[in-house]
């Protein structure tokens, strides 16, 4: 089908783009890369009476050293991302979950932030966020606030966003980069929504034992999922075969995935098993 | 609400007065009469309405003309070159890459890009390449196969 009628605004600076999402607050709906928006649109799924481009916020859109960090502007393109220096060094989990979002045409045009703010519990990049303990800056016209990411999500597609905000900045902190990453899906073809996927991160210390644990679930919840346990599971192990096949034990037992007309909620659990190890051996390689 | 749209469409400085709800896809072929770009499902899924913008291919689905304002957009009828097929064309023409055809501009533009960024690709990366455009014919086989002729007719 096609967009049903709007009224359509574009801002040229984050200013006036703030203003004009505190007029119109809940009667707007922001364009960022459209990928999500658009066959929302055309579905008409979405019926906003305002529509905010942030196309042309050119202060949106860059990739910047931080702190040891990394910042991802919220406008910043996947394809920038996935091809940027900076982020292979300091953050490699962000493209390898990047290769999973749609193709090469999506990524072109889809944003960091938009993925992020869209919250489909079954995207990549929230997923991510939560395993590096990501900083999300929200910007609204009183001022800014920084979510940590794994606060970000409080619903179905909802976030901590309120409606007279915008995220604007996605912060990698520095700490990250002691991560070893891997990012792992099953989907019935390539670039489809996963019906499992999993960010895994871990960190070693001076004796190549683990020290810090995440791994982060998507299509498994209403929200990007952590298994903590499974993670707690893997502190101070090698990471041996026997600490890998606890941890994805512990995976299939604690996280209660539903039944949907894609797979049901066992096949999903057995699934997230298998992936755990699977991610834990190529985090570790 | 109307908005006034210009855009470089393969080589050409074309606008048009349309809605701001207008698509691109719909923009290019009702407004521009470029009927070369093929529109299937409207949702982002089949890979049919690929054009270039600014060199990089997008759903022209997925993309408001007011979007495409001020870009350089290519799309299958700017391919050939001085009124022949570029090697690309030659190629798929040449190895029946392309049956009903319906999906054959998305194709097309799509691989214009890989060629472009990859000139040399595996066969592996031509699939990872156009794993976004739909065939209900070929089996991708042909289309796969016309590719790789494509980068070598390239390299000669």
């Amino acid at each position: 089908m096609k967009p049903p009628l709007f009224d359509y605004r574009c801002p040229s600076s984050l200013d006036e783009a703030l203003a004009l999402r505190s007029e119109y607050a809940y009667d707007s709906v922001v364009l960022a890369g459209g990928q999500s928006l658009m066959p929302m649109l055309n579905l008409r799924l979405a019926r906003p009476e305002v529509l905010i481009d942030l196309g042309r916020v050119a202060e949106l859109a860059e990739i910047t050293e931080l702190d040891g960090g990394v910042s991802l502007g919220a406008m910043a393109r996947q394809r920038s991302a996935e091809r940027s220096d900076l982020i292979r060094e300091r953050a490699p989990l962000v493209q390898q979950a990047l290769g999973h979002v749609g193709h090469p045409a999506i990524r072109n045009r889809g944003t960091v932030g938009g993925s992020v703010a869209h919250s489909d519990p079954a995207a990549e990049l929230p997923a991510v966020c939560v395993a590096l303990d990501a900083e999300l800056v929200a910007r609204g016209v009183a001022g800014e606030r920084t979510i940590a990411a794994e606060d970000f999500a409080v619903g179905f597609m909802t976030t901590a966003l309120a409606p007279d905000e915008l995220l604007v900045e996605v912060r990698i902190p520095a700490a990250a980069t002691a991560f070893r990453t891997a990012f792992i899906e099953i989907a019935r073809r390539h670039g489809d929504f996963a019906l499992v996927g999993v960010a895994a991160a871990i960190a070693l210390d001076r004796d190549g034992l683990i020290n810090d644990a995440r791994l982060v679930f998507t299509g498994v919840g209403l929200m990007p999922v952590r298994a903590r346990e499974a993670e707690a599971s893997l502190l101070g192990t090698s990471g041996d075969a026997a600490a890998l096949a606890t941890a994805a034990g512990l995976v299939t037992g604690e996280l209660q995935p539903r039944t949907d007309a894609h797979a049901s909620g066992d096949y999903r659990r057995r699934v997230a098993g298998v992936l755990t190890r699977r991610a834990l051996v190529e985090a570790m390689a | 609400m109307t908005v006034e749209v210009a855009v470089t469409v393969n080589g050409q400085l074309r606008s048009a007065g349309v809605d701001a709800r207008r698509t691109l896809a719909d923009f290019l072929r009702h407004d521009l009469g470029l009927t070369g770009t093929h529109l299937g499902c409207e949702h982002g899924v089949c890979g049919s309405c690929t054009v270039l913008v600014d060199g990089a291919s997008a759903r022209s689905c997925l993309m408001l003309a007011v979007q495409a304002a001020g870009t350089e957009i290519t799309t299958i009828e700017g391919l050939a070159v001085d009124g022949e097929l570029n090697h690309l064309q030659q190629a798929m023409g040449d190895g029946h890459g392309f049956q009903c055809g319906f999906c054959t501009p998305g194709f097309m533009m799509t691989a214009t890009e890989l060629l472009r960024e990859n000139p040399r690709p595996s066969e592996a990366q031509v699939r990872e390449a156009i794993s976004g455009n739909v065939c209900r014919c070929t089996g991708y086989e042909s289309i796969v196969d016309g590719i790789l002729r494509a980068a070598e007719l390239i390299d000669e």
